[in-house]
C-alpha cells in the first residue's frame, strides 16, 4: 500500500530524511519510531504530499508521490492525524467533520452516516454542536480522528496520536486503531510510545534520519540479540550453576534469588539443553521461558548503535 | 479549478467569522460609523454651525471627497479578515489538515479570498448606500438637487471600491501566508492603505483632479493592474511546503 525506495528529503544543507526503504501492506499497522527530529513527520507530510521530496521514489497505492498528476487522487486515499489536531475550534464538532467531509467530495447522505457513526464510536455523537474550542485534549484527538476519516480512507497516517492523553482516552484511542486496522485500513503510527508500538503494531520502523531498522518487535528483539532465557528454579544451589558453566562456558549467567538469567543468542533452541544440564545437576525447574528485552531497550541500542 | 472546493473554505471561513466578535466588529463599525457621521456632522454644520453651515459652492467641492473616503476604507476594511485567513488557519494548526486535503492552491487562495472580499465590500457598499442616501436628505435643501448617485460617486463606489478592496484582499493573504502572528500580519497588512490614502491626500490637495471622470478611470485602470499583478504574486508565493516549514 505505501512503498518507498530511497526517499530523502533536504533543507538546504540539512538531510531530515536520509534514503529510506520501506514497504507497508494494506490492512498493516506500521509503527514508525525515531526521536525527535529524526524525520518521522517530515516522511510522512511527504507521503501526504504536502512537501516534496528531494531524491527516492514513493507510492501509495497506485499513485506516485511528488507526481503532479497523483497528488490529489493520494491526498483523496489519504486521512491525516498531524500531532497538532488543527480543529476549528469556534466551529461545533459536526460542523469540523462535514466541512472534511465536504472537501473531500463526500455526499450529504455519506457525510451524515459516517459522521453519525464516527462520532457515535468514539462517544462525541452527544457533543455533536459543541465547540471544538470547549473540548478535552482527549476529546479533541478523537475528533481529530474522527475527521481524518470521515471520507473513509484506504490509509490513515496518525502522528503521535496518544501524545498527551491520559491513560483512559489513550486507551480509547488505540482501541479504535485496532478497529480499524480489522476494518482492514493501512495504518502508519508515528510514536514515542514504545509501549503503544508494541502492542498495536504488526511492524515497526526505527527511524533516526537513515531507517535503522525494520520488523516485528519479535524480529528487533532478534536483531540486538537482547532475547535471554529464564529459568526459575526451586534454589539455585552450586552444583546447577557450576554445571550450566562448564557446559555453556561462554554464556554469561546472572543468578537473581532462585531465577537464573542466560544471555544466548537464540533462546528457544538452547532451552531444551539448559533444562537438561540443570536436571542432571539435581536442580528442579519451576519454570523456563525466553524473556524478551522491552522495546524500549531494542530501540535505545538500536538508535545507540546507528549513532 | 474547482469552484466547489473554494465554495467549502469559503464558507468555513463565513462560519468562522460570524463566530469572532473581534472580526465582525471590526469589519462592520469603521463604514457604517462613517456612513452615519459625516452626513451627520454636515446636518449639524447646517443647524448649528457659524455662516449657515456649508454653502451651495462648497458641497459639490467636499461630498466628492468624502466619496473618496470609501476607497480608503477599502483598503482598510478587508484587512483584519483577510489577514486572518492564513494566519489564522496557522495560530489553530488547521492548515495542515486543511492542506493534506485534495485541494489545489489556487482553490484554497479563491476561497479565502472571496470570504475576505464579500463581506468587506458588502459593508463598504451598504455603508456607501447609507451615506448617498443620508447626504441626499441633508445636502438637498441647501444644493436644490440631490447631489447622488452620481456618474462619477458610482465610478469611485461600484469600480475604484471594489478594485480597491480587492488589491487590499491579496495583499493581505499573501502577508497572511508569509507571517504567523495575527498582528503582525495586520499591520503589515494595513501598508495597502497607503496607496489608497495617496489618492484621497492627492485630490485633497489637487495634485490628482478627482472631479475628472478620465483621472478616475486612469486610477480605476491602474487599480487593475496591481491587483493582476498581486494576484499572480499570491499565486506564485503560495508554496505549501514554505509555509508549513518555514511560516510556521
Amino acid at each position: 500500500m505505501i512503498e518507498t525506495e530511497n526517499l530523502t528529503k533536504r533543507f538546504g544543507d540539512l538531510t531530515a530524511v536520509d534514503s529510506v526503504t520501506l514497504r507497508v501492506d494494506e490492512g498493516e499497522v506500521f509503527g514508525f519510531l525515531g526521536p525527535n527530529g529524526a524525520g518521522k513527520t517530515t516522511t510522512v507530510r511527504m507521503l501526504c504530499c504536502l512537501i516534496s521530496k528531494t531524491g527516492g521514489e514513493a507510492r501509495i497505492g497506485d499513485y506516485e508521490v511528488g507526481k503532479d498528476s497523483d497528488s490529489l487522487s493520494i491526498r483523496k486515499l489519504i486521512g491525516l492525524v498531524p500531532d497538532n489536531v488543527g480543529l476549528y475550534e469556534v466551529l461545533s464538532a459536526y460542523d469540523n467533520l462535514d466541512i472534511y467531509g465536504r472537501l473531500y467530495g463526500c455526499t450529504e447522505a455519506q457525510r451524515k452516516e459516517n459522521i453519525r457513526r464516527l462520532l457515535e464510536l468514539l462517544g462525541l455523537w452527544e457533543k455533536r454542536d459543541v465547540v471544538a474550542g470547549t473540548f478535552s485534549k482527549g476529546m479533541k484527538q478523537k475528533l481529530a480522528i474522527a475527521r481524518a476519516l470521515v471520507h473513509e480512507p484506504q490509509v490513515l497516517f496518525m502522528d503521535e496520536p496518544t501524545a498527551n492523553l491520559d491513560p483512559e482516552a489513550a486507551k480509547t484511542v488505540r482501541d479504535f486503531i485496532l478497529d480499524l486496522k480489522r476494518e482492514k485500513r493501512t495504518i502508519f503510527l508515528n510514536t514515542h510510545n514504545l509501549d503503544e508500538a508494541q502492542r498495536i503494531c504488526d511492524r515497526i520502523a526505527i527511524l533516526n534520519t537513515k531507517l535503522v531498522a525494520t520488523g516485528t518487535p519479535v524480529e528487533l528483539e532478534r536483531l540486538v540479540g537482547n532475547r535471554k532465557t529464564v529459568i526459575e528454579l526451586e534454589q539455585a544451589s552450586d552444583p546447577v550453576l557450576s554445571a550450566l558453566k562448564k557446559r555453556f562456558p561462554d554464556v554469561n549467567v546472572v543468578v537473581e534469588g532462585a531465577r537464573l538469567t542466560m544471555d544466548v543468542p537464540d533462546p528457544e533452541k538452547w532451552i531444551p539443553d539448559v533444562v537438561e544440564a540443570v536436571v542432571r545437576a539435581g536442580g528442579r525447574i519451576q519454570y523456563a521461558a525466553v524473556a524478551g528485552s522491552t522495546l524500549e531497550e531494542t530501540y535505545l541500542k538500536l538508535v545507540r548503535r546507528d549513532e | 479549478m474547482r469552484f466547489s472546493q473554494s465554495r467549502i473554505i469559503m464558507s468555513k471561513d463565513f462560519k468562522t467569522f460570524r463566530r469572532k466578535k473581534n472580526i465582525l466588529y471590526s469589519t462592520f463599525v469603521v463604514p457604517f460609523a462613517v456612513s452615519f457621521l459625516l452626513p451627520a456632522v454636515v446636518w449639524y454644520s447646517d443647524h448649528y454651525g457659524k455662516n449657515g453651515g456649508i454653502s451651495a459652492a462648497e458641497l459639490p467641492v467636499i461630498l466628492p471627497a468624502f466619496t473618496f473616503l470609501y476607497l480608503v476604507l477599502a483598503g482598510f476594511i478587508p484587512v483584519t479578515i483577510a489577514s486572518y485567513s492564513l494566519v489564522g488557519e496557522k495560530v489553530e494548526k488547521s492548515l495542515e489538515p486543511l492542506l493534506a486535503t485534495p485541494t489545489t492552491d489556487s482553490e484554497i487562495l479563491l476561497g479565502k479570498g472571496i470570504a475576505a472580499f464579500l463581506p468587506a465590500i458588502g459593508v463598504i457598499l451598504s455603508g456607501a448606500t447609507i451615506f448617498m442616501g443620508l447626504m441626499d436628505l441633508v445636502t438637498h435643501d441647501t444644493l436644490g438637487y440631490y447631489f447622488f448617485p452620481n456618474w462619477n460617486a458610482a465610478t469611485v463606489i461600484f469600480l475604484m471600491v471594489p478594485l480597491g478592496a480587492l488589491m487590499s484582499v491579496e495583499w493581505n493573504v499573501f502577508v497572511s501566508s508569509r507571517v504567523s502572528d495575527v498582528r503582525i500580519a495586520q499591520q503589515v497588512g494595513a501598508l495597502t492603505l497607503l496607496p489608497l490614502a495617496g489618492i484621497y491626500i492627492g485630490g485633497e490637495i489637487n495634485l490628482i483632479p478627482l472631479g475628472d471622470p478620465n483621472n478616475l478611470l486612469i486610477i480605476a485602470g491602474a487599480l487593475a493592474v496591481v491587483d493582476l499583478l498581486f494576484f499572480y504574486l499570491v499565486q506564485a508565493t503560495f508554496q505549501r511546503e514554505e509555509i508549513l516549514t518555514k511560516w510556521r
